[in-house]
């Protein structure tokens, strides 16, 4: 497990990053993250997952292919993003609002067989 | 000794001869084993409606079903949730109902699954375990659809086929494999790729699908056409030490109907980058990581079948169909090793199975839904000019012996070859005197500022012009790592020549060396 925090004014919030299905090798091959971020994003509002996407492109990603994870904006085709085990479009995709402790996982989606 | 050439050839022929023959007389066995069964399962049946007694009668299995099915009908889940009600999948139109009905209940899961007709897309790496246990397990018609041949580099995980049956049909191979192992289930080859415009008709046979394919393109069209079949689909997939797997549109409703399962395009709207997508041969893959998943499908394959409910009881009728849908995540090398999460239901603008459905059985069959084009495809890249690649021959009259550790006996003959495979690959096989710089290290690296580290100090430093090659397995990673060692400026502005060897090791294997590993 790699330890992804950064030091930070203010209160934080500590959550846990996952990558699996091939996106590890993006991340250093780690699987697991700890990860503590702001407990507010710049506009004042509570930090939810659009923030959490550039931030960690620009902390934990070690590949240079930025597209391999993020295009236009978001998570690129063919990853699922998963907020305690469940899809996170049950969950309000990236508005979701992040809550200390959370298990965030993003999944690449695999078509071997 | 071209006497004892001719001897073994001879010999070999021979084998070849009597294992055809032998090949044939078990076929020709197992159509007759398969006709009588199917005989005396009619005349069961026939004689049931009739009400007729007659000894053979009175049970709808053979003596030798129950012998071989009993361990799996007296499990609850099979007998309970499988109560059979004789309208179920058409198995008998106009009988006597209520007799079957009673004398069934507790062992009509194994009815149903004698009924039931599966179709597995790909009979690889997950179509080989999954027909074997949906085989063993009675399923009344299996369906195999595959266009590849049985290659060496299967046999490690697609355990149905023998290495006698390298070059021969997979759902050939399969298929005799299966025979073997339950003659009862009738047992159909579909020797082609499926393609959009047979997919519909080849669906229509078949009450439930297994996608066990191996890209997106095929996965888009087996959900498409099993969302407009009204099929529900069993889709899994694996690669290195992870496999996945849903079951889709279940329960099976008409494209517009919120009650039904999602589909494919529901959880993926839209496919992966091309140059995203790794495969087996590419990425890799353990044999019974993608068996576990192969496996789990002919699990799930059974939940559907025994939980299919007969007409008119739909919505309470059997398992699954009320629960929310879910994604199945294995992980060889995690803890735990199975995680499993919710998924979102049928997207409201789904392309299919909405009521906004764009993607109807004519787009697909016409053609105007375009598989390929949707899913793009990678291309291998081109990314140097004809002067920054050498042949893999050209490389060996230039520099001879240097695959073996013998470079340098002459200053001229000196240069740097870096091999950009993982560690791994690089240990399995070498070339003498190259050095390993896996391509990852390569890309993680920022352009920007000092030297990265994992360029080797005499590169970096040193002020000699000589040569540097880059070689990886097919010659597509070495064409990224030239580029990157130019930006570092150690081509010198163009007084040191970095190229690749065009087509990497295997084209090494083809020109130069043919006892190179091939892996």
């Amino acid at each position: 497990m790699s330890d992804g925090t950064k030091g930070a004014a203010g209160p934080s919030i500590p959550i846990t990053v996952e990558f699996t299905g091939g996106l590890e090798l993006l991340f250093g091959n780690e699987r697991k993250h700890k990860v503590s971020l702001p407990a507010c994003m710049d506009d004042g509002n509570p930090t939810n997952i659009a923030y959490l996407l550039p931030y960690l492109v620009d902390n934990l990603m070690q590949d240079q292919r930025k597209e391999m994870f993020i295009m236009e904006g978001n998570v690129r085709p063919g990853i699922l993003v998963l907020i305690n085990d469940a899809d996170w479009e049950l969950e309000g995709e990236e508005t979701y609002e992040l809550q200390p402790g959370d298990n965030i996982v993003f999944v690449s989606t695999l078509h071997g067989g | 000794m071209g006497d004892l050439d001719e001897r073994c050839a001879a010999l070999r022929a021979q084998i070849a001869a009597t294992e055809a023959q032998l090949a044939g007389l078990k076929s020709e066995l197992a159509s007759a084993q398969e006709a009588a069964a199917a005989k005396s399962n009619h005349a069961e049946l026939s004689d049931n409606q009739q009400a007729q007694p007659k000894s053979a009668s009175r049970w709808p299995l053979l003596q030798e079903e129950y012998k071989r099915y009993g361990r799996q009908m007296i499990v609850s889940q099979v007998g309970l949730e499988g109560e059979f009600h004789s309208s179920d999948m058409g198995l008998s139109g106009n009988g006597d109902h209520e007799s079957l009905t009673m004398s069934s209940s507790d062992w009509a899961g194994q009815l149903k699954l004698r009924a039931a007709k599966v179709l597995l897309v790909g009979a690889g790496g997950l179509g080989c375990p999954a027909a074997q246990y949906l085989a063993g397990a009675g399923v009344g018609t299996l369906g195999l659809i595959d266009g590849d041949t049985v290659e060496v580099s299967n046999l490690h995980r697609q355990v149905l086929h023998r290495s006698r049956n390298v070059g021969k049909y997979k759902v050939d191979s399969a298929i005799e494999s299966l025979r073997e192992l339950n003659p009862h289930p009738n047992y159909i080859a579909h020797r082609t790729h499926l393609t959009p415009s047979e997919a519909p008709q080849i669906f229509a046979q078949y009450d439930l699908i297994l996608d066990c394919t191996d890209n997106p393109a095929t996965r888009y069209l087996i959900s498409d056409t099993a969302v407009l079949m009204g099929k529900p689909l069993v889709s899994a997939s694996a690669l290195r030490t992870e496999g996945q797997l849903m079951v889709l549109n279940n329960p099976p409703r008409p494209p517009g109907d919120k009650q039904g399962g999602p589909c494919y395009r529901c959880v993926f709207p839209k496919p992966p980058p091309a140059d995203s997508v790794v495969s087996c041969a590419d990425g890799g893959i353990l044999g019974p990581v993608v068996g576990t998943m192969g496996v789990l499908q002919a699990l799930e394959a059974i939940k559907v079948i025994t939980a299919m409910a007969g007409k008119g009881e739909a919505q309470n009728g059997g398992t699954g169909a009320q629960q929310s849908p879910l994604l199945h995540m294995f992980s060889a090398y995690s803890n735990p090793l199975f995680r499993t999460i919710r998924i979102r239901s049928r997207r409201t603008n789904c392309a299919v199975c909405s009521a906004e459905a764009t993607v109807t059985l004519d787009t697909i069959t016409s053609g105007s839904t375009d598989y390929v084009f949707f899913c793009g495809s990678a291309h291998s890249p081109s990314l140097l000019a004809p002067d920054e690649r050498i042949s893999a021959r050209e490389y060996n009259e230039k520099y001879p012996g240097s695959d073996l550790g013998r470079q340098g006996s002459s200053a001229s003959s000196s240069h740097t070859m870096i091999d950009v495979r993982d560690k791994v690959q690089f240990g399995i096989c070498s070339l003498g005197d190259s050095i390993n710089i896996p391509i990852s290290n390569i890309l993680a690296s920022t352009s920007t500022g000092e030297t990265p580290s994992w360029v080797p100090a005499e590169l970096a430093t040193s002020e000699s012009n000589d040569p540097i090659y880059v070689v990886c397995r097919l010659g597509n990673d070495s064409q990224l790592a030239v580029q990157k060692l130019k930006d570092l400026g150690l081509d010198r502005g163009g007084k040191r020549y970095i190229g690749d060897i065009r087509g990497g090791l295997r084209a090494w294997r083809e020109q130069v060396d043919s006892e190179w590993p091939e892996y």
